[in-house]
């Protein structure tokens, strides 16, 4: 463990916003998919850059964990990088770009390749929690609708996709009922990665800070993405192979490489691409 | 009454000073029509808030098939307005979602009850759009573009979609051309004969009253000051507010 | 035998609020009994009362004082006190009424118009189109009436419609107000055979026939209407 900065209480907030933090979330996991109002702090760092997933994190993080940090599934990203050193600096914790390695992970946009496990916890930064705002504006309207599971207001969203597109045109952000009962925004991942929500092994925590409010999936719980019978959830990715390390699994990041219209495929989860780069140099 | 599916008693209500109900009782029997009639300020649409659980009152209590309307908690409320019930408001863009298609519009209650076929939902909506005269090839395009008269047709089929038992109706026709009255009195009648409807329908227009119902209360000052079988308040009125009501109408 | 149709001191006055609550007795007791196969035709001068005893029997017309029973389902029901509910499924079931004018429904085709009344008695909707449109037949409108909204129809043509929509259903008990005002000698033909056909079917019948001919032809007996002012 490195020695954090002098003048800081352990991973920056004071033990009693930590405890506040704590019981939200104790709560967010009590009532899986639920949104619940915290008193969020001004962090170091503006509104968008993971505010509320800093929180959480600092929430939950104790001397002896592990942590990563991806944003888009890149761990050598600008965000990544300082959400990464900030904690390095005011908490001392050790820090992985491996998937495997860590005991907590925070990300932004994306959720890892490899399949997590129950001694992890993944911490989404979530721009916008209410998955009905942009059909419903009043906070208090919504409020009522999640209390009374009044969601065919969603399906109608999905509906007139159809109806325009012919398929749902939601690549991202995708909404899913949680335990079948609350409907929830899974945080702008790409629908590919919704059904790894579903029962998954880890816990999963979700932290708005602008927005103030935090919800949680606990481990092993239902998770479904929204659909119609005749237009089943079907998660997309590019149809192509990973210029890299030839993954026809993962999901892909389009990256043009000239102003020519030259373009590649490359993994998104680079701790995922460079694992299996390394086995096939390692085999060859 | 036996066989009514919504009773209200000693209904009371006033805003400060200004009575809006006053001892107002009423029941709406399976299959029925009733009218509402009285001028601006009577207290006739407080009522239709107040029986369809929007409004709650100073006394009195409103049943719909036995279970206290008020008492019930407003998940049952809410789940009785999109089954059970239905409400028509005299602004359509109060009753559609002007953002969402047509066929979006009719097929939120369908979802809203659990249906979850696309197919299903749109052959339904179709069909509704066919039944209130609303052109097939529209179903794609938005509440906004249509006409006063299309909207309020389209916010019926929203609201009949899924064959509620009991609508309540404010000034259907309120805001809409002479013309397009006539239309949609005849839409309305045809379809609550058709579907064995009960509609509850608040009105200032006495030509509606009779066209649509089989009995009439006519209010004033939050008080039902006579009620009976349509035809026989408006040609045989007893009261001297319904004989002036009466007598205030135009004749075509 | 039984009447199907009488009242017992039937009494009907007209409180006009609107005139500083002149009050105006039309009706003073009136006693009258119609029985199966029966026409009864209402007598008096104009102004008597005779279309204000019609609209009471039907119903439209509260009472002041008496009854007015009609049997109806096996019992009778008092049409004076009777609740509305009581009083449409009277009229559904049992009591027709045609009256000299027709209340236009906005839109609906005079096909429709006549069937409805039979469709609400449970016939089903083909019979009750093809009786419908039996009926118009013989009342001579044309067919390409049939599928028009008779908003726009002459006063015989929509007179016509009125008399095949009261006919059709064979109500048991049916008020004709001057049914046949408006028509040619032909068509009254028709309805003086209509009428005749109905009594010997059971229906018991009263009616206001200003047409002498009409009236000899169908009437067993009439009955008088007084002024009250004059009564009195």
């Amino acid at each position: 463990m490195n020695a954090p900065m002098e003048g800081y209480n352990f991973a920056y907030l004071d033990e009693a916003t930590k405890r506040m933090l704590r019981r939200t979330i104790l709560k967010a996991v009590a009532v899986p998919g639920h949104q619940i109002p915290f008193g969020a702090r001004e962090m170091p760092l503006p509104y968008g850059w993971g505010t509320g997933g800093i929180q959480v994190t600092a929430a939950i993080l104790g001397p002896a964990d592990t942590l990563k940090v991806i944003d888009q599934g890149a761990d050598d990203t600008t965000n990544a990088i300082s959400i990464r050193r900030f904690f390095t600096r005011v908490a001392g914790v050790a820090t992985t770009e491996r998937t495997e390695d860590a005991t907590i992970i925070q990300t932004r946009h994306r959720i890892p390749e490899a399949p997590l496990r129950e001694d992890q916890v993944l911490v989404y930064q979530v721009p916008q929690p209410e998955p009905l705002s942009k059909l419903e504006p009043r906070r208090a309207e919504t409020k009522r609708l999640h209390a009374l599971a009044d969601y065919g207001l969603m399906h109608v969203r999905l509906y007139e996709d159809i109806a325009r597109l012919g398929h749902i045109a939601k690549a991202y952000d995708y909404p899913v009922m949680v335990n079948g009962r609350y409907l929830m925004s899974p945080s702008p991942i790409p629908a590919f990665d919704n059904p790894k929500m579903h029962r998954m092994a880890a816990l999963q925590l979700f932290g708005a800070g602008r927005e103030k409010r935090i919800y949680a999936i606990p481990p092993y719980t239902e998770v479904r993405s929204l659909d119609f019978e005749d237009h089943p959830f079907r998660p997309i990715r590019a149809p192509q192979a990973c210029a890299l390390c030839g993954s026809r699994e993962s999901y892909l990041d389009e990256v043009i490489t000239d102003d020519r219209g030259g373009r590649v495929f490359v993994c998104s989860d680079t701790d995922y691409c460079g694992t299996r780069v390394a086995a096939r140099k390692g085999a060859a | 009454m036996t066989g009514a599916l919504l009773t209200a008693e000693g209904l009371d209500l006033h805003f400060g000073a200004i009575p809006a109900l006053v001892d107002v009782a009423i029941d709406v029997a399976e299959g029925e029509v009733v009218a509402i009639v009285g001028e601006s300020g009577s207290g006739k649409t407080t009522l239709l808030r107040v029986l369809s659980g929007q409004m709650a009152p100073d006394a009195g209590t409103v049943r719909w098939l036995g279970q206290d309307v008020h008492g019930m908690g407003e998940a049952a409320r809410r789940r009785l307005m999109r089954t059970d019930w239905g409400f028509v408001h005299q602004n359509p863009r109060d009753g559609l979602r002007l953002n969402v298609s047509a066929g979006g519009n009719v097929g939120e209650r369908l979802m809203a009850v659990g249906a979850r076929h696309y197919g299903n939902i749109r052959a339904q909506a179709l069909e509704w759009l066919a039944k209130v005269e609303v052109d097939a090839t529209r179903i794609d395009d938005l509440p906004r573009t249509f006409s006063g008269g299309m909207q309020q047709r389209l916010q019926i089929a929203r609201t009949l979609v899924t064959r509620p038992r009991l609508v309540f109706m404010d000034e259907p026709t309120g805001g809409l051309d002479v013309s397009v009255q006539a239309r949609l009195l005849d839409l309305i009648r045809g379809l609550s004969r058709e579907l064995g409807l009960s509609v509850l329908i608040v009105t200032h227009d006495i030509a509606a009253a009779r066209l649509l119902a089989d009995r009439i209360l006519v209010m004033r000052r939050g008080r039902v000051v006579e009620q009976g079988l349509t035809d026989r308040v408006l040609d045989d009125p007893q009261h001297p507010y319904t004989q002036l009501l009466v007598s205030s109408v135009l004749a075509a | 035998m039984s009447a199907l149709l009488r009242t017992e001191g039937l009494s009907k006055a007209f409180t006009l609020h609107l005139q500083g609550g002149t009050r105006i007795p039309v009706l003073g007791g009136v006693d009258l009994a119609v029985h199966p196969g029966e026409c009864i035709a209402l007598w008096g001068p104009s102004g008597a009362g005779k279309s204000t005893l019609m609209r009471c029997l039907y119903g439209n017309y509260g009472a002041g004082a008496g009854r007015i029973l009609l049997r109806h389902g096996g019992a009778e029901i008092d049409l004076a006190t009777a609740d509305p509910r009581s009083i449409i499924a009277a009229r559904r079931e049992t009591i027709g009424y045609v009256s000299q004018f027709l209340r236009v429904i906005p839109r609906v085709a005079t096909r429709d118009i006549v069937a409805e009344p039979m469709i609400a008695r449970g016939v089903p909707k083909a019979e009750a189109i093809a009786r419908a449109t039996a009926l118009l037949h013989r009342l001579n409108l044309p067919e390409r009436l049939h599928g028009l909204p008779p908003a726009t129809f002459s006063g015989g043509e929509q007179q016509r419609v009125n008399l095949a929509r009261g006919f059709a259903p064979g109500y048991p008990v049916l008020l004709l107000d001057e049914p046949t005002a408006s028509l040619d000698a032909a068509n009254r033909a028709i309805v003086i055979a209509m009428i005749n056909e109905a009594k010997h079917a059971g229906a018991a019948i009263v009616g206001i026939f200003h047409d002498a001919e009409v009236r000899e032809a169908v009437a067993d007996r009439l009955f008088d209407v007084l002024p009250q002012q004059d009564a009195a």
